[in-house]
């Protein structure tokens, strides 16, 4: 029979190697040539739990805590098991009803799937946690977790700290390489964003293995992999709470800023902007509340004016000017100037506070009246000094001068997003006047008296000081003097406030000069009544004149006179003579720091002046306009919402910018007025946070049917 | 003759075998504890309580030890012998599950016995098949070249198949097709088994491609061929007739015969499972038993890829090297359903990676040729055909198990043969690799 001539066993053979190949390299291109499986497998399995250290607390320089950290709880739960819930009393609790108790389980579930801990409400009250915790046995599938937030003990120093928010989508994106994940949270502003490397410390993390109902079976590999939290460090600042309280309660009501500077150090005793808030309403629940309304805030009050508001200088730029005219050997001390109350050497005639001849005689007497006419001539003689032959080089030369006393130019404080202000360049006055060969010092006149297109931060006026105060030198401003278990890392970033900056070699006589004239200042000049008891000081004022409104008060001094440890700029805007207001903040900062109190009388001075209401009307009126927008506070912002507004520079002229202050604490106390009955557009932010790509991700992950 | 009575039921005995079924039986008490291991619980305890599958599994094979040193110490003519009885028994076994049926994951084919073993009475149809057909072609007035023979046979297969269809064991019923192995040595036409495979290439080539593309293609075949062949024709008038008759069987395959597979004669799911195999959907709304269904059930969506899904994932992460005994993630935390049963192969995989897979895949290569040839070296034909009915009958099930778990194969319940937990399966096996072990120490004997 023909079958048994054929070889149909090997036949069989043949097809059952080939089977076998197949399923072979099959197994090949699963197990060797793709690693998708693997990921899928721990993406399946291995559940990571951050453990989250406590952030660094920041001290001032008596190590007293700025800030703190609280607990505080939130309501978690895992929605597959949250079954025969007490929906009726947990709704009660929680002060919401049924349909938000559906519509926030149906969040959480597309948040992170029904397996998966979502934040049903965070940030509970101390009265809802004890309701909760007592009943926690009804609502099963429910869970306390605690987490850190900050608290801020003073209720001071917002600006300066910043503050710590969630991590949105778009912080994700730009911090990439930093291991930053959904749910962290991080430093957004101020010293919390500067430091926050430091601050942060070493997130710990678990790795659980987790079956297929999301229940954990225990430690993922014995747990080799996973690492310890370890707490963030704490911080040293050269901060003086007391002396940053008293600034920001003197500049209640007004629209300004201060700064105070330890000359020998570089390091920042006070720094405030007006108005502000308090930190405290941006941790915890209330932050939703008061986020929105601080932004909408037409006083700005989350806008750190002392390092991003720009005013002009006016008299305070004087003493400044005056070195450099001295430097240049274009004047000595002796040298007067016949000041008849205008200054008409360029046609169209200055105006000049003082009538009274010889009251500008010398450089000594024409600082303590604060001549301007004296000011805008040495600025001419600085421009058109003859050893240049020409006003642009001349120009170059004095702009040279100014930058290196940290005007017009960013500092490199430890604060994020600082203003270099402006010293204008050769370039805009070409532009403005069509071309280098159209413009004199006469063009310009008034940068001599700190006016045209010259402004300055608090800050740069401050530090101004603190280089005049230390007879050519100054310590770039620091808040940071030490960091808790400082090591070469740390020691590299705080190098650069240990530098002396002594860009200019000036001579020794002419700061004793100058110090002299500024001396005269508080003694017989524009600010002979404010004094600091037990100590000379010297000190200029200033009264800028502005687009916006009323004079700038501007006030700047260093004390004690000899042997300078404080250097203060303060700015009250459209408040008018800067020896009015400005000056008595300084004076009362300086007492305080100097002295560590307040003498009586200061004492009721520094009430009553906190008292002063100096806001501008259109702020006023603003705020009576406005006082029914409760509403806005539901929105949630992003934090680049926020920082955007943080950036935002000061209103140009075109659009005079409506300026107030008040404290935060105001607007809470403003009457609450019913919801308006149109709807806002906060659903639609929420739902793109809600649904951001990594969420997504997850949850096509976590899709599964067991169905065989 | 003279020795065939000898009580040394080693004699004779192939024990190359009888290893690998050790080795076999071994790694499947291996697998199965891997993926119920515990680590909360004292699993040297547990090995021996009967309480957890793999401490089942070490007695469901101790009393397959004992069935298989019975077996060896019987008499070869008793297969021969009962063959007919025994099939006949076990068809009315099958019918008897209509009645008696227990329902065990939805499909009714078991028969509770004392209501401590669960008798699946399709498992053991496989063994009686298998030796009724041996008996059958063994006769000596059976012609096997003759149609009439291989209709006969294909009656005696397609029988208990049917049935099984009928218990919803789709899986049990294909495995009727191994068959076709035994069937083909003993002088089936190839061209029966090449008309299979065009037909298997046809039905894939229907569902990965549009019906009216395919049909295009098949008629511009047909046409090219009969325009390259026209001068043969002249010769040759039926030759033309051959190839139209092909081009009208493929048309009809493709437009009506797999339509009405999917629609008619599967269920939903199993429509769907293939569908999903090539990457499609299947409209389950064309299904004709799930349109009677789905009055009751309507949201019966469900991934269904889902098993598929983990099983890839599990032996893909296994990676070249395993991730090491115990230590496979998606065995641990359970992810692949019925992963003792069906499921078996994805915990070797995880654990042992490329190399275990490898190795196991190779040893049982060898299992396979060893028995071919062992099917080769009977003289009696009886042995030879039960011989390769037991080879198609293995090879089917690891190429169908193996196939599924890694996505090559639409999933069906098929047990991986010796590893899989299960007595009933564990049995089956046993009884077929030791009946034919002693028919192998026989083999000098003409059995009929």
């Amino acid at each position: 029979m023909s079958v048994y001539n054929q070889n149909r066993g090997g036949i069989i053979q043949i097809i059952i190697g080939i089977i076998f190949t197949l399923i072979i390299g099959q197994l090949i291109s699963l197990q060797i040539f793709s690693n998708k499986y693997r990921l899928a497998a721990d993406n399946n399995a291995v559940y990571r739990k951050i453990i989250y250290p406590d952030r660094g607390i920041i001290y001032d320089r008596k190590k007293k805590a700025l800030l703190e950290n609280t607990i505080s709880y939130d309501l978690v739960v895992i929605p597959n098991e949250a079954k025969e819930v007490d929906t009726a009393m947990l709704c009660e609790i929680l002060k919401i009803d049924k349909v938000e108790f559906g519509k926030r389980m149906i969040e959480a579930i597309i948040k992170n799937t029904r397996v998966k801990a979502s934040t049903f409400e965070a940030f509970l009250s101390a009265e809802v946690y004890a309701q909760l915790n007592e009943n926690l046995y009804r609502f099963p599938g429910f869970t306390l977790s605690e987490r850190s937030i900050r608290s801020y003990p003073y209720n001071t120093a917002a600006h300066v700290l910043g503050y710590v928010a969630e991590v949105d989508v778009n912080f994700l994106q730009k911090h990439e390489q930093d291991g930053y994940e959904m749910g962290d949270y991080a430093g957004m502003t101020g010293l919390e964003r500067f430091y926050e490397p430091i601050l942060m410390g070493q997130r710990g993390v678990n790795r659980f293995l987790r079956d297929n109902k999301g229940k954990i079976q225990g430690a993922f590999e014995k747990g080799i992999y996973d690492t310890v939290a370890i707490a963030g460090r704490n911080i040293f600042t050269s901060m003086d709470v007391e002396v940053q309280q008293l600034a920001e309660k003197l500049l209640q009501h007004k629209i300004g800023s201060a700064v105070a500077i330890n000359p020998k150090t570089g390091g920042i005793i006070a720094m405030a902007s007006s108005p502000g808030y308090n930190p405290n309403l941006l941790t915890g629940n209330q932050r939703r509340k008061t986020i929105g309304r601080l932004l909408l805030d037409t006083a700005r009050p989350i806008y750190n004016r002392a390092i991003k508001g720009q005013y002009p200088p006016g008299s305070t730029f004087k003493p400044l000017g005056a070195l450099i005219a001295l430097d240049e050997g274009l004047i000595t001390p002796s040298y007067g100037y016949n000041c008849r109350g205008t200054y008409g050497a360029c046609g169209d005639p200055r105006k000049c506070e003082h009538h009274n001849p010889g009251h500008a005689s010398t450089l000594q007497l024409a600082l303590a009246n604060s001549c301007n006419s004296y000011f805008m001539q040495i600025f001419r003689m600085a421009i058109d000094n003859p050893e240049y032959h020409n006003a642009k080089v001349g120009y170059l030369k004095w702009k040279e001068y100014v930058n290196a006393f940290g005007l017009g130019r960013k500092l490199g404080i430890d604060l994020p997003s600082e203003n270099r202000a402006s010293i204008p360049d050769t370039a805009q006055y070409n532009r403005d006047f069509g071309g280098a060969k159209y413009w004199n010092s006469c063009y310009m006149l008034t940068l001599g008296i700190g006016q045209d297109r010259m402004t300055a931060t608090p800050l740069q006026l401050a530090n101004a000081m603190a280089f005049l105060a230390n007879d050519g030198f100054y310590y770039t401003p620091h808040f940071v003097d030490s960091i808790e278990n400082q090591d070469e890392e740390d020691n590299a970033m705080l190098e650069k406030y240990k530098i002396k900056n002594e860009v200019t070699k000036i001579a020794k006589q002419y700061f004793e000069i100058i110090k002299e004239g500024m001396h005269d200042v508080t003694v017989m000049g524009t600010a002979s009544m404010i004094k600091v008891p037990g100590h000379e000081f010297c000190a200029k004022t200033g009264t800028a004149q502005n687009p916006h409104g009323k004079n700038h008060s501007l006030f700047v001094c260093f004390a004690p006179k000899d042997n300078p440890t404080i250097a203060v700029a303060v700015v009250v805007e459209n408040a008018g003579f800067g020896a009015t207001w400005a000056g008595p903040i300084a004076g009362l900062m300086i007492e305080k720091y100097l002295n560590d109190t307040l003498t009586k009388e200061s004492k009721v001075k520094a009430e009553n002046l906190s008292n002063v209401d100096l806001m501008p009307a259109a702020i006023k009126s603003w705020y009576v306009r406005n006082n029914k927008t409760e509403m806005l506070t539901a929105i949630e912002y992003s934090n680049d919402a926020i920082a955007d507004a943080w950036d935002m520079e000061m209103l140009s002229e075109i659009a005079p910018v409506k300026k107030i202050m008040d404290t935060a604490k105001k607007i809470d106390s403003l009457p609450k007025a019913t919801p308006p009955s149109k709807p806002i557009p906060s659903t639609k932010i929420n739902k793109d946070s809600a649904l951001d790509p990594l969420n997504k991700k997850k949850k096509a992950t976590a899709k599964k049917n067991v169905k065989l | 003759m003279s020795n065939y009575n000898n009580n040394n039921f080693s004699k004779g005995t192939d024990f190359a075998v009888i290893l690998l079924y050790m080795i076999m039986v071994a790694i499947g008490i291996l697998c199965i504890f891997m993926v119920e291991y515990n680590p909360n619980l004292n699993w040297s305890n547990s090995f021996l309580t009967a309480k957890t599958n793999y401490s089942k599994q070490i007695y469901f094979a101790l009393f397959c030890a004992v069935i298989a040193i019975f077996i060896l110490l019987m008499d070869s003519k008793v297969f021969t012998a009962f063959a007919n009885i025994l099939y006949v028994l076990g068809i009315l076994l099958m019918l008897a599950t209509f009645v008696l049926g227990k329902n065990i994951n939805g499909s009714k084919s078991w028969i509770p016995i004392a209501g401590v073993f669960n008798l699946q009475p399709a498992e053991l149809c496989k063994i009686f098949t298998a030796l009724i057909l041996a008996k059958f072609i063994s006769k000596p007035e059976t012609d096997f070249s003759k149609l009439k023979s291989h209709l006969i046979a294909g009656v005696m297969i397609i029988l208990p198949a049917i049935l099984s269809v009928m218990q919803h064991e789709l899986g049990l019923a294909l495995v009727y097709s191994a068959f076709i192995f035994a069937m083909y040595r003993e002088g089936l036409p190839p061209l029966i088994l090449v008309f299979l495979l065009s037909f298997a290439i046809l039905v894939i080539a229907t569902l990965l491609l549009d019906p009216a593309l395919l049909s295009i293609i098949i008629t511009v075949m047909a046409g090219l061929f009969i325009l390259n062949l026209i001068k043969k024709f002249k010769r040759n008038k039926k030759a033309i007739l051959v190839i139209i008759a092909i081009w009208g069987i493929c048309f009809g395959t493709i437009r009506y015969t797999v339509p009405y597979i999917f629609n008619n004669v599967f269920e939903c799911y199993q429509s769907t499972r293939i569908y999903s195999m090539m990457g499609k959907e299947y409209d389950c709304s064309k299904n004709v038993k799930s349109a009677n269904l789905s009055v009751n059930k309507k949201a019966a969506k469900k991934p269904d890829d889902y098993n598929v899904k983990q099983s890839k994932i599990a032996i893909g992460s296994g990676g070249f090297w395993g991730r090491g005994f115990l230590k496979g993630t998606q065995t641990r935390g359970k992810y692949v359903p019925e992963q003792h049963t069906d499921f078996i192969f994805t915990s070797l995989g995880e654990a042992f990676g490329f190399v275990g897979t490898f190795t196991f895949l190779i040893l049982y290569l060898f299992f396979l040729f060893r028995l071919i040839r062992i099917a080769e070296r009977q003289r009696s034909t009886f042995s030879r055909v039960y011989a390769y009915s037991v080879v198609g009958i293995f090879f089917f099930h690891i190429a169908v198990n193996i196939s599924m778990t890694i996505g090559l194969f639409p999933v069906v319940g098929i047990p991986l043969p010796l590893i899989s937990y299960g007595g009933s399966s564990l049995l089956t096996f046993t009884v077929l690799v030791f009946v034919l072990l002693r028919l192998d120490a026989d083999r000098q004997m003409v059995l009929r």
